[in-house]
């Protein structure tokens, strides 16, 4: 373990919640679905709701780690005119309406045509907190790597049950914030049960990094969000709060983020030990 | 030209690289150990061989086109890729990952199609090396390309349309990419194109670089030199990047791509990755990609499905930027123009992917003049394009009558 935690932004978010004996919940939904303003009231929900950290997608036209929900989600805010400056325009108004930290997760290539400097300075100056970066990798990360380092902005690479230890501690000494552990061998969508996969990999993480884990992918309710947080430190929703928008519009989101805080402090957990 | 490409991270110069989800990093480089494992093992690559002479029907012809020479005003040497079993030079490639997916032991193998060629012959090296085979393709092409999801479907292969994004090449890919982060246990993606993150676009060149490797002795025999000039179409780059690979280190032999240019450069609405495009990120690989102001892929049009893909592999980016390489884009208009020329002077009916290379030889033979010889790869056979041929050239009437 390391003896220089970065917990950044949303780490520092993370370990509050912990502190107060409960996993974090990080609630995600794409910027300008299903329009611009509509993106921006549904994600403010998941804040009144109770969620402790914010990560708001980028839409592209390629997401190769998305299942339908997203994609579809993705596809009809690009469809209806959605530009990165948006974007940015839609975490600025959410940073100036919380305290609450704002990551972008994003595939890499809008963030290169972009500018990788420029995009971190007006990302960092809009008040975001960090990316999550699903197509990439440290290995060729460094531009990134030094930008979030200059504007201090939280990076947030990914492991996976396939990641070796090798590279799971190649992969945190990396991250900043958290760590996000995908837990199962898949895109994003809900499914019925939580991987069995998650677990261990938390478990080889932790080993490797005293930053805090977020557990995504298949979480859809605050059953399975009670059952992740027995052993992670913060639970990742998406495409269910995608779900949600679309069957109840902001209330749905905030009604499901109510609920899912709840999972998350069903169980009493132990102090981190760090 | 000394140093060997790519470095161990798959990188050609600032080109290729991995830009991969975390979950497929550990399978890539369990990919990329078995492949140079099986390149070094001789039993391997005796087997490859073996079944590309007695299968594919390798080596193919180096044929002397004199008719179509007349014309160009240069000597131009045809690389009948196009009399290889299945029509095209794909099947050296998916019989190199077939063979490869046997020795990993695994037992499904995935694929995307655009028109269907790939998945044909994927679904054909997999009836031959009893593999399970999924091919995704997207719904409008399987739509369009009815009788290729037939062949593939009589081969034994699943066809799975897709119905997301532009529901195109680039779509199948996306889902194939998708599949494979839940299946990579069992399966192996058999890409089509020398594209994708590494080892992609080193393994597919090397299992595609026998088209290169045998015109260049071919060459040697018939002229006793060199051609001053190698020429063939890029759309991800297989067979082109297959025909450079001997070369490259040749300075003396002029190496030329030929993008498709679709409606005319001019319009936009092309696939000429190289020629238009900027350096981005798209499945796996930094290279140059048609994309909007934002990144967001932007796509491609051409009226051959085979170079219609917004992206390019990464080795063609380096050896344009290094100048190794040059690449032109040819329109639709005259790479029709090329295929009918080809089918009066020689009796061969090529691809509209090898017409644009055909048509690029008529420009490169009037810059190089009448001294030179220019070394074409024909990829492959026009059977599979003559709906899109007769409707060109009205040789069918309303009633679908030719």
């Amino acid at each position: 373990m390391s003896d220089v935690v970065a917990l950044g932004n949303a780490g520092t978010a993370i370990r509050k919640a912990n502190d107060e004996g409960r996993a974090a919940l990080v609630g995600y939904l794409p910027a300008g679905y299903p329009t611009i303003d509509g993106g921006i009231d549904a994600i403010k929900a998941m804040v009144d709701g109770g969620a402790d950290v914010l990560e708001i997608g980028l839409p592209y036209s390629d997401p190769v780690m998305d299942g339908v929900t997203i994609q579809r989600a993705a596809e009809i805010a690009l469809a209806g005119g959605l530009r990165t400056r948006d974007v940015l325009a839609t975490v600025e108004k959410i940073a100036a309406y919380s305290d609450v930290p704002v990551l972008v997760m994003t595939y890499w290539n809008p963030i290169e045509r972009y500018g990788v400097d420029r995009f971190a300075a007006d990302f960092a100056a809009a008040g975001g907190a960090g990316l999550i970066t699903p197509d990439l990798i440290p290995d060729e990360g460094a531009e990134w790597i030094a930008a979030a380092d200059k504007y201090e902005l939280d990076k947030v690479f990914l492991v996976s049950p396939s990641s070796t230890d090798a590279r799971i501690a190649l992969t945190t000494a990396n991250c900043r914030g958290f760590v996000y552990a995908t837990a199962v061998m898949g895109v994003t969508g809900a499914r019925d049960q939580i991987s069995d996969l998650a677990a261990p990999l938390v478990s080889r993480t932790k080993a490797a990094t005293g930053l805090p884990v977020g557990v995504g992918l298949g979480v859809s309710n605050a059953d399975q969000a009670a059952g992740v947080a027995a052993y992670a430190d913060a639970v990742i929703v998406g495409s269910a709060f995608v779900k949600a928008l679309d069957a109840g519009g902001a209330a749905g989101v905030r009604e499901l983020t109510e609920s899912l805080a709840e999972g998350v402090r069903r169980e009493p957990r132990k102090p981190v030990d760090r | 030209m000394t140093a060997v490409l790519p470095d161990q991270l798959g990188h050609f110069g600032r080109f290729g690289g991995r830009f991969m989800p975390e979950a497929l990093i550990a399978p890539l480089d369990e990919l990329t150990a078995a492949w140079q494992e099986a390149m070094a093992d001789k039993s391997f690559t005796d087997e490859f061989e073996r079944m590309l002479r007695e299968y594919a029907g390798t080596p193919s012809l180096l044929y002397d086109a004199t008719r179509l020479s007349d014309v160009a005003g240069a000597r131009i040497l045809l690389k009948r890729e196009d009399l290889n079993h299945t029509g095209a030079h794909k099947i050296r490639n998916v019989l190199g990952q077939a063979l490869l997916t046997k020795r990993m032991g695994k037992t499904r193998v995935i694929a995307e199609t655009g028109a269907g060629q790939h998945g044909v012959a994927t679904a054909t090296a997999c009836a031959y090396l009893d593999l399970e085979c999924v091919v995704y393709m997207g719904e409008v092409d399987t739509e369009r390309q009815a009788l290729n999801v037939a062949r593939m479907k009589l081969l034994g292969a699943e066809v799975i349309p897709v119905k997301t994004g532009s529901r195109t090449l680039k779509d199948a890919i996306n889902e194939a990419l998708r599949d494979w982060v839940s299946s990579v246990d069992n399966t192996h993606y058999l890409l089509g194109t020398a594209a994708g993150g590494h080892p992609f676009p080193a393994m597919v060149r090397d299992f595609v670089r026998g088209i290169g490797d045998e015109a260049r002795a071919q060459s040697l025999e018939l002229l006793g030199r060199l051609p001053d000039a190698a020429v063939a179409c890029v759309g991800g780059g297989s067979n082109a990047i297959g025909l450079f690979a001997a070369f490259v280190p040749d300075t003396e032999v002029k190496l030329f791509g030929i993008e498709a240019g679709g409606d005319g450069y001019e319009t936009g609405r092309h696939a000429a990755t190289i020629t238009a495009g900027q350096i981005g990120v798209l499945h796996g690989a930094r290279s140059y990609l048609l994309q909007d102001e934002d990144g967001q892929t932007i796509e491609s049009h051409s009226i051959s499905a085979g170079l219609d893909y917004p992206g390019v592999g990464p080795e063609h980016s380096w050896l344009a930027e290094t100048g190794r390489a040059s690449y032109r884009p040819v329109a639709d208009a005259e790479a029709m123009e090329s295929f009918r020329l080809l089918a009066r002077t020689e009796g061969i009916i090529p691809a509209i992917e090898s017409a644009h290379a055909i048509a690029g030889t008529l420009q490169i033979a009037r810059e190089l003049g009448p001294d030179a010889t220019i070394l074409v790869c024909l990829s492959g056979r026009g059977d599979k394009d003559m709906d899109t041929a007769g409707e060109w050239f009205g040789l069918i009437d309303g009633n679908g009558k030719a």
